[in-house]
């Protein structure tokens, strides 16, 4: 293995109850990686997502982010240490206007307080401007620098959801974690997506970890592939074995 | 004719001044409730606490010796907003922060607990009856007929002119700044903001201490205003205000300033055609009237339901 290991999730357990609704799941997550995890309908996808953003602790299980445990730790300390997640609902502030959410997803980044804003200071101007230009760069890299000042409610899906990646990356994060970015989305728009992901593994070396039910985004552009059924493993490996697993395909199908 | 119109203009100025401090306490309200969704009933207290220290200053300036008015009034107003938001500061650590996250009831109580802590702290320690400042700004100009004179007072244009400044400045805070944006942020998805990696904590204190300063600003203008002040006057202050907010839509920071002008109008215009005795009601069943109508209030927005 010439890659370093970002995210090592192992024997993962989510109980509700006497719901058990995530059992027994491991993951692998390098550097540099696109991985997906695929699986029917309430197959307990997101409630692995949420596991690993700390929107739920695990009943079991050890999930490692860059070596270090987290899964006992908050979601916003987890996002501050890299890992930063989408929804499958987009969950943007929609009163804002587009580029004011960039802004505002920036806020950490600049240690500023209440006084500061108010005198001006040239440390608080200068990382505003920081943060207006990390904005406007991604604006520019999901094509929405046209509509920068409109509220983020008012613009169409396929936007809201590039728009909600944008936000994610101005944090520069180190692992993406997206829930089902491509629902809702038409063909043109898909194709947008696939190639943005694409782009933020190989031009930003950030890695993804997707939740996807468009298999040929999923076959396209995965380095590797996690199938879930019923809250447990089904199968993993590279998009070829999983096409041609008959265990999958009788998950998806039903007995034929 | 021309008497009755200039009777007219007066109730408007007299409806503008009581108006535009409604408003400024107002701010407060709605600023809590957008963010955390809930009603800060100690707010009335930390106003009469602006209007306290106010008094304090004014008169052991004056005692020192200190004659020049606008010396007195700075520091008046300094160390007003010094000390109401502090106390701002402190209401949302002890009654709210704690309970954060527990039934909407339990912290309501514990501000209705703070406000009547606040209102005998003030009695104790100043006594519980009307304490007076001589009047610190006189004169005006009038215009008219011999008959009726209506007056424009220099206090009163010093009320408009900064409450003008206050709404500018928050306005311009609110949509321009960092933190603005942060409090808007965080008003419109708490959670999200957090994940976001903002400081959601600092967030809310920020909004009671602006909250508090702006309650600090119309403690001073209306303790220079009326000249007296009691222990008790947060109560009634803060329910008109409270009112002026839901009026104008709670959680509307434009809604409140709308909202003060209106029941500021209504109040004057009310004692001056009907009687003084019915201002109250009247100003009430226009709320009944608004909400029936307008659930949100004037400016709210519709509550949305999140998926």
């Amino acid at each position: 293995m010439t890659n370093k290991t970002l995210l090592n999730v192992s024997d993962l357990r989510m109980q509700f109850g006497g719901l058990v609704a995530v059992n027994g799941v491991n993951l692998r997550v390098e550097e540099g990686q696109i991985v997906s995890i695929i699986g029917p309908n309430g197959a307990g996808k997101t409630t692995v997502f949420n596991c690993l953003s700390g929107f739920y602790t695990p009943t079991s299980g050890v999930v490692e982010f860059m070596g270090e445990e987290i899964q006992k730790l908050p979601d916003f300390k987890i996002s501050l240490k890299g890992m930063v997640r989408t929804f499958q609902h987009v969950r943007l502030f929609n009163e804002m206007t587009v580029v004011e959410n960039l802004l505002v997803a920036q806020h950490r980044h600049s240690n500023t307080n209440l006084l500061s804003g108010l005198f001006n200071t040239p440390a608080y101007k200068k990382s505003e401007e920081r943060a207006m230009h990390r904005a406007r760069y991604w604006l520019d890299k999901v094509g929405l620098t046209d509509v920068a000042n409109r509220e983020a409610g008012n613009l169409s899906y396929g936007q809201q959801r590039r728009l909600e990646i944008a936000r994610c990356m101005v944090t520069e994060p180190k692992l993406l974690l997206l829930d089902e970015p491509a629902a809702g989305l038409n063909p043109k728009e898909t194709k947008d997506l696939d190639n943005l992901i694409v782009s933020l593994k190989e031009d930003y070396h950030v890695s993804v970890l997707l939740i996807e039910h468009d298999m040929n985004l999923v076959m396209g552009i995965s380095d590797n592939i996690y199938v879930i059924n019923q809250g447990t493993p089904l199968a993993s490996g590279t998009p070829e074995e999983i096409k041609g697993n008959p265990d999958v395909i009788k998950a998806y199908l039903g007995e034929v | 004719m021309l008497e009755a119109f200039l009777y007219f203009i007066q109730q408007i100025l007299n409806g503008l001044t009581i108006g535009s401090t409604y408003a400024l306490i107002a701010i407060g309200y709605t600023m809590v409730y957008g963010i955390i969704g809930m009603i800060n009933f100690a707010h009335g207290e930390v106003y009469m606490i602006g209007t306290y220290v106010s008094f304090v200053v004014i008169a052991g300036l004056t005692m020192l010796g200190i004659e020049y008015v606008p010396i007195i009034i700075l520091a008046a107003l300094t160390i007003a907003i010094i000390v109401s938001s502090s106390f701002g500061w402190a209401i949302e650590r002890t009654a709210y922060r704690p309970l954060r996250g527990a039934n909407r009831l339990i912290p309501l109580i514990s501000a209705i607990g703070m406000s009547i802590f606040l209102q005998n702290f003030v009695v104790n320690a100043q006594g519980a009856r009307d304490v007076a400042i001589p009047p610190m700004i006189s004169g005006g100009w009038t215009f008219g007929t011999e008959n009726f004179q209506a007056s424009l007072s220099y206090m009163q244009l010093i009320i408009f002119i900064a409450t003008f400044i206050c709404m500018s400045a928050l306005t311009l805070f609110i949509s321009k700044s960092r933190m603005g944006r942060a409090c808007r942020a965080v008003a419109e998805d708490i959670k999200m903001a957090n994940l976001l990696g903002i400081n959601t904590n600092r967030v809310i204190s920020a909004t009671f201490v602006i909250g508090a300063s702006l309650a600090a600003v119309a403690g001073l203008l209306l303790g220079l205003y009326y000249g007296v002040a009691n222990p008790h006057i947060g109560f009634i202050a803060g329910l008109k205000a409270f009112t002026a907010a839901v009026l104008g839509g709670i959680g509307s920071i434009p809604g409140a300033m709308l909202g003060g002008i209106i029941l500021g109008l209504t109040e004057s215009l009310t004692a001056a055609y009907i009687s003084s005795e019915w201002k109250d009601a009247v100003s009430f069943s226009l709320l009944v009237l608004i909400l029936l109508f307008k659930p949100t209030g004037l400016l709210g927005k519709q509550e949305v339901e999140k998926v």
